[in-house]
């Protein structure tokens, strides 16, 4: 029965497919690029791919002139540490508040409507207050990333905790487990691999508000950079340090990925 | 080789369309489109197409001028440099770092006045001088004529860049940022520099009025654009000192024009004329055409450059401050096999002696 429905390409046809589509996006900005600077050689816009090279060797490979700092790398750590930070400041938060709201219905009464008032607030809103707070430095940034992230985080858990059926609560309790018993040997598990993809979805949100923390005041950062840059068109510097994003992105993701997979084998069994 | 060049050929028109591409080659098909940002000097642009005044003129000339405000000025520039715009309201410092950088070749068709305290250095305290400012966090928009200035008041007490540290801080969050504990120094522009004022135990150190004629605020022209079509220039600026009489004047028609351009710039007549104030207005053709072939324009223009180059604004490959040309009445600075920014006073001797 030859149904489009029932056609599958094979891997090597797979592979192919897949990458036909970047390849494609590669071209066209490549044959853009050239007709603009045919045009006029010192345009901005749409780099050709050897001057982002050159303006990216020069960032990773050789000291700032003005402060002798690799931009690129110290943009990079900089960067990444407050992300991780708010993430995982953010996970603490969120799988904690998420467990006991969904788990314990004295703390839900009180906890919930809350939790659910505040993950409606957008966080870019508050920044204002949030400066006034927290000040300037890194612990406004990384708190604009717990802010965004943690009740996002805390209603997904509770959500899945919710989800957890009420046969296994009632069995481990015939069998004699204390509520903290229940916490640690039933809940708990089940809920780390989920806590993990709700990580892998919210850190995208995660990059906006580290990015848009960098724009308002800073010193260092890959938003920080773009921004400045920005503000004189480099594009030879933004397209690069977006593409780096996007793999830094892209590597978290899967880092996350790979250890749910490693430590909770039955979670994945039957899905992807 | 040959299949490549085919593609280029059969790809590169289509594509650059579809793609919202736009060469400059495109965007000057007419009507022509002009842009400016909110910023006292400016606000005449609004007035004049708001009152129809543009239009006029550009009717005189048979030609069609839409204008448009954009609410980032940053982003004004970099439309116009992209060439979404044959002309653009900018600062002289922003003019040779964007599109004069990006290759752009531009001519600043209206010099439209000074700043002349509109910027300033504010340290938290009272009766601090500018010497306090060793070792402080200052926060600025970077790269901006913020930073410039800046850098023109540490010369003047004999300090460098590096004895402060410069903190890049978004214009719309300054004023905000201002009150936090950890913010003890900024450098901004008006009106925000009047907002942060007003706050207790602030003290202005430095201003613009310091190293006045520095900041100019120009009005840019896409050079190639203005030499096919010099009706533009003549309607540009023959729109432009029209309203610089009428807002001048103390009467009644001048009061209402600036007041309506005080409401569109969120402030009131009083606020409206003490930004003017700060502000050295050329209001007469005559006087901008003086202050343009002054020998202090390229003077001026050297140590923007020398400004820009030490941070990087000029571009990788800029080999020195003198990488791009800037040619005034008074002759060329810097490569004269490369001059992208064009000082033409064609146009407002035109209007000085009453030929447009």
């Amino acid at each position: 029965m030859k149904r489009l429905i029932n056609l599958t390409p094979s891997k090597s046809t797979r592979w192919l497919l897949g990458i036909l589509p970047f390849a494609l996006i590669i071209l066209i900005y490549i044959v853009a690029s050239d007709a603009r600077l045919a045009e006029n050689a010192t345009d901005k816009l749409l780099p050709s791919f050897g001057q982002m090279g050159e303006t990216l060797n020069s960032y990773v490979l050789e000291p700032s002139k003005r402060t002798g700092e690799y931009l690129f790398w110290t943009d990079t750590y900089s960067s990444l540490k407050r992300l991780l930070l708010g993430i995982v400041i953010a996970a603490v938060f969120g799988f904690t508040f998420g467990l006991l709201t969904g788990a314990i219905p004295t703390f839900h009464a009180p906890v919930s409507p809350l939790l659910t008032v505040i993950s409606l607030v957008p966080p870019m809103a508050l920044l204002p207050i949030l400066f006034i707070v927290f000040g300037l430095d890194e612990l406004s940034k990384v708190a604009l990333i717990v802010i965004g992230v943690a009740p996002c985080i805390a209603r997904d858990i509770q959500r899945s905790t919710l989800e957890i059926p009420q046969e296994q609560i009632i069995k481990a309790q015939t069998l004699g487990a204390s509520s903290l018993q229940v916490l640690l040997r039933v809940y708990i598990p089940q809920l780390m691999p989920r806590l993990i993809s709700s990580i892998r979805l919210t850190l995208g949100s995660g990059w906006l508000f580290l990015i848009a923390a960098e724009a308002i005041a800073s010193t260092d950062g890959l938003g920080y950079r773009i921004f400045l840059v920005r503000r004189y068109l480099s594009m030879d510097v933004i397209l690069p340090y977006v593409a780096w994003i996007t793999l830094l992105a892209f590597i978290i993701d899967w880092l996350l990925l790979k250890t749910s997979q490693k430590c909770f084998r039955w979670h994945h069994q039957g899905a992807h | 080789m040959l299949s490549t060049a085919l593609t280029k050929r059969l790809f590169g028109k289509t594509l650059l369309a579809s793609a919202l591409l736009f060469t400059s080659a495109v965007a000057s098909a007419k009507p022509f489109n002009v842009c400016w940002s909110i910023y006292v000097g400016w606000m005449p642009w609004g007035y004049a197409a708001e009152q129809k005044i543009v239009d006029k003129w550009a009717k005189k000339y048979g030609i069609e001028i839409k204008v448009t405000q954009i609410n980032d000025y940053v982003e004004s520039i970099n439309q116009y440099t992209a060439g979404q715009f044959d002309a653009c309201a900018m600062t002289n410092m922003d003019a040779l770092t964007i599109p004069a950088a990006g290759g752009v070749d531009s001519t600043a068709l209206i010099v439209g006045d000074f700043s002349n305290g509109n910027d300033a250095v504010i340290l938290k305290g009272d009766n601090k001088t500018l010497k306090d400012i060793k070792g402080q966090n200052v926060n600025l928009v970077e790269l901006s004529v913020s930073h410039y200035l800046l850098a023109r008041a540490l010369e003047s007490v004999k300090l460098k860049e590096a004895d402060v540290k410069v903190v890049n801080t978004s214009d719309a969050d300054m004023v905000a940022v201002y009150g936090t504990k950890s913010v003890t120094a900024v450098t901004t522009w008006n009106p925000l520099v009047g907002e942060i004022l007003s706050q207790p135990h602030s003290s202005k150190v430095f201003d613009s009025s310091q190293i006045p004629g520095e900041i100019m605020d120009l009005f840019v022209v896409n050079t190639a654009t203005l030499k096919k079509n010099p009706a533009l220039g003549k309607a540009l600026v023959g729109a432009w000192y029209e309203i610089m009489s009428t807002m001048s004047a103390q009467d009644a028609k001048g009061i209402a024009a600036r007041t309506a351009m005080a409401k569109a710039s969120s402030t009131d007549l009083a606020g409206f004329d003490s930004q003017l104030k700060t502000t050295k207005m050329f209001y007469t053709p005559a006087s901008a055409v003086e202050f343009t072939k002054s020998d202090a324009l390229l003077s001026t223009m050297k140590k923007v450059a020398e400004f820009s180059f030490s941070h990087g604004l000029l571009g990788e490959k800029a080999k020195d401050a003198a990488t791009i040309g800037v040619e005034g009445p008074k002759g060329i600075y810097g490569d004269s096999k490369n001059v992208k920014l064009r000082f033409d006073t064609t146009y407002m001797q035109l209007a000085a002696d009453n030929k447009l």
